[in-house]
């Protein structure tokens, strides 16, 4: 047999028909439903009579524009609450499991999806979310689709498409303490630029990923369509299969060990080919900071505002011009130093447990800078409770973070947490487009302990310089 | 029902930008809508419109030659960012029929096959030609787009031909129903439930997770 990459052996496993003139009719395991993208498909189905095919393979929830303030209040704009009923009562009509606000279970849905067990290797995983390419660190094959492709989903559970190309991204080497996940995958994109991997599925490959714990894994893969690819992907290992081991959703007892056994052959075959490769040194990885209004302008947190006229082409000059206009940043201008107004610890990129610890070691035992608004938004419901039982909450609360209940909040402001026009916004999330956390507001993606570092000094600051500081005071004190 | 594209003549806007992500098309406090419809008028509206409400006289699409224009000329990776279907449905109601550019973003470019807006892509020199042409005519400019022939036209002396995938062909040139087209293959698709059931272990290169037999179980169930 031809060796196989992993996206192939998945691809191959779901095809339920090739049409003559081109994509594939894939099936579908598992179909995530959020407020935002799915009340036309719904209404869609409703006009034409159809129902949805398998209820039971689709699960629902609230996060895209839910308030993250107290639950027991009720919403405030008229219009979100519409949406929100508008997804109750399709769930409800439909049959379909919906996660709502009162759910103990309730979160953004690519956090919710991997910590209930709904994820697993080898699915093919879709969702009307351009970051459903979270999932993919599992090894299922996870893509974001638009609202037609939605409604075609719940009405054949099957997606149309055509293969895609792929390309291999091997991270080799440790990266130096004070760099995570989301510095190797801003660093990646950086390096590819943000159509570098379109028409093209990932798999991140190399001893670096394979050292990296699930949450991190999806760190790297949510942020593969940043980069153009629809999904990214990495083989199932111990890591994975220890993390699925007694979620709620996961397989047990006889089931489970066929399961992983079926899983282990989750990966690509010696031999087999990409489409492209591209490599990347973990160990040569600064923690990343964006300086612009897309997530490919990126650099160290030691560089500085790059110049416009430095670019080779006329399009990356008045992309940048326009960028640091937008920016409110000279050319030159140091990143570390660089007053901020807020900060955001969130999203689906950046707000499990994991994130959560890794921002309160930072925090702990200090303040918020003067002047400066710092939140935290957990990923999930879960999330929260687990932080809670930690003692987090009351770290980042004795800081003078806001701690507040699952969404996606001001990754994408669709709800009340916003930035004002020319705030400054130290954040944990994925897109630093224009207006994208409110209008006028200038966003920097980051890490979660640089975004706590800064929220700390102020500043944009080194984390690496910021945990050196604190052990030289811990050892004078 | 969706409007089948054939071939289309229309007035040419320029918006000479790399990048233009779906944030920009259609900012996120007007995605709340349940509707596919009253999205035009939100349609760039950060670049359109001035924070109190005024156009913006600066923006491409305010300046007078734009008015009417259906088919967008843009730079590469256009559509980029979030999957949200709003920016199609935005550019299609403000009165697009095509976009051209170098490249598009994959979610976006199946988004607008869906729409009946046809995605064009020419190599980065014909869009740069194009947008040579549409300045030197004072942004008094025309293009025509046949679909069947996959060409586009000035009829003033430039010609470029255009890829499409079959499939996508089709459906926009019959505005066919997707989901009446897959449910066509409905034996397939319920052989395919059938059959993954007892797959074994690399036949037909398929993994052996049993599929069909997959549940969501409900939460305290046990699998």
């Amino acid at each position: 047999m031809t060796p196989r990459t992993l996206f192939e052996k998945v691809w191959d496993a779901h095809v339920v028909h090739r049409f003559p003139e081109g994509p594939a009719l894939l099936y579908v395991d598992l179909h995530l439903v959020h407020e935002v993208t799915s009340p036309q498909a719904f209404a869609g189905l409703r006009q034409a009579g159809r129902r949805v095919r398998r209820p039971e393979l689709t699960v629902a929830t609230v996060d895209h524009n839910v308030p993250t303030g107290d639950r027991a209040l009720p919403i405030e704009d008229a219009v979100a609450a519409r949406q929100l009923d508008a997804l109750a009562e399709n769930a409800r009509d439909f049959g379909v499991e919906l996660f709502d606000l009162q759910s103990p279970n309730q979160g953004i849905v690519h956090v919710i999806g991997p910590e209930l067990g709904l994820t697993q290797p080898g699915m093919v995983i879709v969702c009307g979310d351009s970051h459903t390419s979270t999932h993919g660190a599992f090894g299922a094959l996870a893509l974001g689709i638009g609202t037609s492709e939605v409604e075609h989903v719940l009405a054949t559970q099957c997606l149309v498409w055509s293969k895609p190309r792929t390309m291999e991204a091997r991270v080799t080497g440790a990266p130096l303490p004070g760099v995570t996940a989301k510095d190797l995958i801003l660093a990646l994109i950086g390096r590819i630029g943000t159509a570098g991997a379109t028409g093209h599925v990932i798999e991140y490959t190399g001893d670096a990923i394979r050292a990296l714990s699930m949450e991190q894994r999806m760190t790297v893969c949510n942020m593969s369509i940043e980069a153009g690819a629809r999904a990214g992907m990495i083989g199932p290992d111990d890591t994975t299969f220890a993390y699925l081991a007694g979620r709620p959703r996961a397989p047990t007892g006889a089931a489970w060990t066929h399961a992983v056994e079926a899983w282990q052959e989750l990966r690509t075959d010696p031999g087999a080919a990409y489409d492209s490769r591209v490599t990347l040194d973990a160990a040569g990885v600064a923690p990343q900071v964006t300086w612009g209004t897309s997530p490919g302008m990126v650099t160290d947190i030691t560089g500085s505002v790059p110049d416009p006229a430095d670019f080779p082409s006329e399009d990356e000059r008045r992309a940048a011009a326009r960028a640091l206009e937008y920016m409110g940043l000279a050319p030159g201008t140091s990143l570390a130093g660089l007053p901020i107004d807020r900060v955001f610890l969130g999203s689906c990129t950046n707000a499990r447990i994991e994130d959560l610890r890794a921002a309160a070691r930072v925090v702990r035992g200090r303040r918020v800078a003067a002047g400066v608004r710092a939140l935290v938004v957990p990923g999930s419901q879960q999330v929260r409770a687990q932080a809670e039982r930690e003692g987090l909450d009351r770290v980042f609360r004795e800081a003078g973070f806001e701690w507040r209940n699952a969404g996606c909040s001001m990754c994408l402001g669709m709800n009340a947490d916003i930035l004002k026009s020319g705030e400054r916004c130290a954040s944990t999330s994925n897109r630093n487009f224009e207006g994208r956390q409110g209008r006028g507001g200038r966003t920097h993606l980051m890490s979660p302990p640089m975004a706590a570092a800064a929220a700390v000094a102020g500043r944009l600051v080194d984390v690496r310089e910021w945990a050196w500081e604190r052990e030289g005071e811990l050892a004078a004190s | 029902m969706i409007e089948p594209f054939v071939r289309h003549t229309g007035a040419v806007a320029a918006l000479p930008r790399a990048d233009v992500d779906t944030d920009q098309i259609i900012p996120k406090q007007f995605l709340k809508r349940v509707e596919r419809t009253g999205f035009g008028p939100a349609l760039f509206s950060d670049w359109r419109f001035r924070p109190d409400g005024s156009l913006n006289p600066e923006f491409e699409l305010n300046q007078p030659e734009a008015e009417g224009a259906t088919i967008l000329l843009t730079g590469a990776n256009f559509g980029c960012g979030s999957s949200r279907e709003h920016a199609v449905w935005a550019l299609r109601e403000y009165g697009f029929r095509a976009i051209l550019a170098p490249s598009f973003a994959d979610i976006f470019y199946a988004n607008c096959c869906q729409n009946g807006v046809l995605a064009v892509r020419l190599r980065p020199e014909e869009i740069a030609e194009v947008l040579r042409r549409h300045a030197a005519a004072g942004g008094d400019y025309r293009l025509s787009i046949d679909l069947e022939t996959q060409r586009v036209d000035d009829g003033r002396g430039f010609a470029a031909a255009f890829p499409i995938e079959a499939y996508r062909k089709e459906m926009l040139l019959h505005g066919l129903d997707e989901i009446g087209r897959t449910l066509l293959e409905e034996e397939r698709i319920a052989a395919f439930e059938r059959g993954t059931r007892n797959v074994e272990r690399g036949t037909e290169g398929r993994i052996s997770v049993p599929r069909s037999d997959f549940r969501v179980p409900r939460l305290g169930e046990g699998s």
